[in-house]
């Protein structure tokens, strides 16, 4: 962002990578393709790179609003001070808190999360894609919870996978009353409480009732949980976890 | 013509209502015990919201047969409750049938009480057989242990007798009213498809007889109703009347957005002000109630939050949706609402023993009745707020009381305190070096 300032351009949209995004080694992958795409499609993006900080999000859901409110706040500084307007992120975290909760704050963007912006770019006309080689495989969408319930953005990740002429597959707990993959409200960064299973292995089984060749994933939490069930379940030579951004970029071969 | 009946019907009126409204003074203060949040913006959403939710009945029917059988039951109260509008009159006036005079209408309106009584008692028997004979699984939870399911049986019994009383006063009636030369004050009004079959069981008891179980049914049948009027009070059942504001005052932000505290807002932009004085003593404001961060206690709810506790009817769709109640964690998002109207009653009673004064009593909603290992079950996944359907939301109160033990009391898992110490040393949950951000771009 800060190079793009200096040759006096603003970018289309600022690409907030999140920390998942950064540092996590599977949800990399996923930052990547998507950079792929927003280059073959020519759109001028920026990073903050190490400008970003964490959203606050894991710290407001654990409660701790002190510290949320801080890292709101000093992000709030550096976007205005950059002069974001639109923002997409490919966290639905991060899409969430971005969204809604730091208008109050004084940090008003439009926030949209890259499944919704890859389906603009697709009907605007400035991307095109294939099925390639998900052409007929059976793929089946998990919510994650702040993108579907928390915000209504279902259609948007179903229309890409259907544009991949892919066989998309319901699971019996979708959409508004899709099942969480265990990670939100910070359960990511703590062991579960007791129980007789954990929630990902839940979801998992519900997965493979579908029968998916591939299970997509609109969340770098979701990925990392449902990729643990899948390996708790045995199957991770039939069944693979992608994102969408990914399943896109591998598509085009890009 | 003696006025004695009608003295007592206006005696028994006036006992049953004014116990109510005192009840529903109760409700209100008890209510008020919350802290205040706004809710009178966009009127015209909220007036949709109650019009769908709690009047369509719009998210009821997410599961249909529950949401079928509840229609029935729903639609059968309001409408079976014009014909108390004519019991007050005949009552109060010593009239009988006053609404006779409408002619096919009244027949109409006859009929269809009529039927819909009879569907009333199926739907009830299929309700009772869902608590007791096919035992679903939120109805036999752990929750329900106790008053909780006796309430739930009590309320299908009281309708089941209602419904009985209602249909064999026609019956009475019609009986009187196919005496042959007429008998009385039993004039031909009304049709009845339903107690015509019920009508026989009078064959051969003397006309005055008759006449004497037909004035039983009619006054157990009003005396009935007001009993159960005075026990929702005590009830679960209190829903009938409160889905109506709780629906209206709802939440209409979306799901994800958590509200920010206010006051928080105002530490943290004094502690980012660079021209602020970090030893200036802060104003002092005598009336000013040391503010506590988060909820231990009903008091630190909101009002809207203590009003969804009074609205729940416990029907547990928020548990069989809750990832962690799924997985067998403790958490159950009904009992969180259990728990704070029964918190909230209990302050209310220290209130009434204490002249209007709250004693403390050494107990709070967290610890007492809510355990931090529920809160913590929590995956904040909005499962809970959106299967509501009166829309309800436990999400809020589970999060204001973490903000409690966080902000008050440090009392977070030991996990969740070292991913909180990675975000403030250095900008994300995990323990990396802010200056690798951007690493992922030559990788």
């Amino acid at each position: 962002m800060a190079e793009m300032l200096a040759q006096g351009k603003q970018p289309e949209v600022l690409f907030w990578v999140g920390c998942a995004g950064s540092f996590d080694d599977r949800a990399k992958k996923i930052t990547k393709a998507f950079v792929r795409i927003l280059n073959r499609a020519n759109v001028p993006f920026a990073v903050l790179g190490t400008e970003e900080s964490c959203t606050g999000d894991p710290a407001k859901r654990a409660g701790n609003e002190f510290l949320f409110q801080m890292q709101a706040m000093m992000n709030i500084e550096v976007l205005n001070a950059y002069e974001a307007k639109k923002i997409v992120t490919a966290c639905p975290h991060c899409f969430n808190t971005l969204k809604n909760e730091y208008p109050e704050l004084g940090g008003k963007y439009e926030v949209v999360h890259h499944t919704e912006f890859l389906k603009s770019l697709l009907d605007d006309g400035r991307l095109t894609i294939e099925g390639g080689q998900f052409k007929g495989k059976r793929i089946t969408f998990h919510d994650p919870c702040y993108l579907g319930r928390a915000n209504n953005v279902y259609e948007a990740p179903r229309d890409l996978i259907l544009k991949l002429d892919a066989e998309l597959v319901e699971m019996k707990r979708s959409k508004a009353n899709g099942l969480c993959c265990g990670a939100g409200g910070a359960q990511m960064f703590k062991d579960a409480e007791p129980g007789n299973k954990e929630v990902n292995v839940e979801r998992t089984e519900d997965a493979l009732e579908t029968k998916p060749e591939i299970i997509a994933a609109g969340c770098p939490f979701c990925n990392t949980m449902m990729t643990d069930g899948i390996k708790n379940k045995e199957k991770e030579g039939d069944v693979k976890v992608m994102d969408i951004a990914e399943l896109i970029a591998n598509a085009q071969d890009l | 013509m003696s006025y004695l009946d009608n003295i007592l019907f206006a005696i028994l009126l006036v006992i049953g209502f004014g116990y109510f409204f005192n009840s529903v003074k109760k409700i209100r203060r008890n209510i008020n015990l919350g802290t205040d949040v706004n809710r009178s913006d966009n009127p015209k959403a909220r007036w949709t919201n109650m019009a769908m939710i709690a009047l369509g009945q719009s998210k009821m029917v997410k599961r249909p047969i529950a949401g079928i059988l509840h229609i029935i039951v729903y639609v059968g109260f309001v409408i079976i409750n014009i014909e108390l509008l004519e019991i007050i009159i005949d009552g109060l006036f010593g009239t009988h049938r006053v609404f006779a005079f409408l002619g096919t209408t009244y027949d109409v309106l006859i009929a269809s009480f009529e039927i819909l009584a009879f569907l009333v008692l199926v739907a009830v028997f299929a309700f009772w057989s869902r608590r007791n004979a096919i035992k679903l699984k939120r109805f036999v939870s752990s929750d329900l242990k106790g008053w909780p399911k006796s309430d739930a049986n009590y309320i299908l019994y009281f309708e089941v007798v209602l419904m009985t009383l209602f249909l064999l006063m026609n019956a009475s009636d019609l009986h009187l009213q196919n005496v042959p030369g007429g008998f009385s004050h039993f004039i031909k009004a009304g049709f009845f498809p339903v107690s015509q079959f019920i009508e026989p069981i009078f064959n051969g008891m003397s006309n005055e007889l008759v006449m004497l179980l037909s004035e039983i049914f009619w006054w157990l049948h009003i005396v009935g109703i007001l009993i159960f009027m005075n026990y929702l009070y005590f009830s679960k059942h209190l829903h009938i009347l409160l889905a109506f504001p709780n629906t209206y005052f709802a939440n209409l932000n979306p799901q994800g957005q958590f509200d920010n505290l206010e006051s928080v807002t105002k530490e943290v932009k004094l502690m980012m002000d660079p021209n602020a004085d970090p030893f200036a003593a802060a104003p002092v404001d005598e009336n000013a109630v040391p503010s506590k961060f988060g909820a231990s206690d009903i008091q630190d709810l909101n009002w809207v939050q203590l009003l969804n506790a009074y609205t729940c009817t416990e029907c547990g769709r928020c548990t069989s949706s809750c990832p962690a109640n799924i997985t067998g964690k403790k958490l159950s998002p009904r009992k969180i609402m259990m728990d704070t109207r029964d918190r909230m009653e209990e302050v209310g009673r220290n209130i009434d023993a204490n002249k209007g004064i709250f004693i403390p009593d050494n107990k709070t909603l967290l610890n007492d009745y809510i355990t931090p290992e529920e809160l913590w079950a929590c995956t904040s996944c909005n499962a809970c707020v959106e299967e509501c359907p009166v829309n309800i939301s436990p999400l809020s109160i589970i999060m204001d009381m973490r903000r409690y033990l966080v902000m008050e009391q440090s009392a977070a898992p030991m996990p969740l305190n070292a991913m909180m110490t990675n975000i403030e040393n250095n900008g994300a949950p995990w323990q990396y070096n802010q200056q690798d951000r951007l690493n992922w771009k030559n990788e």
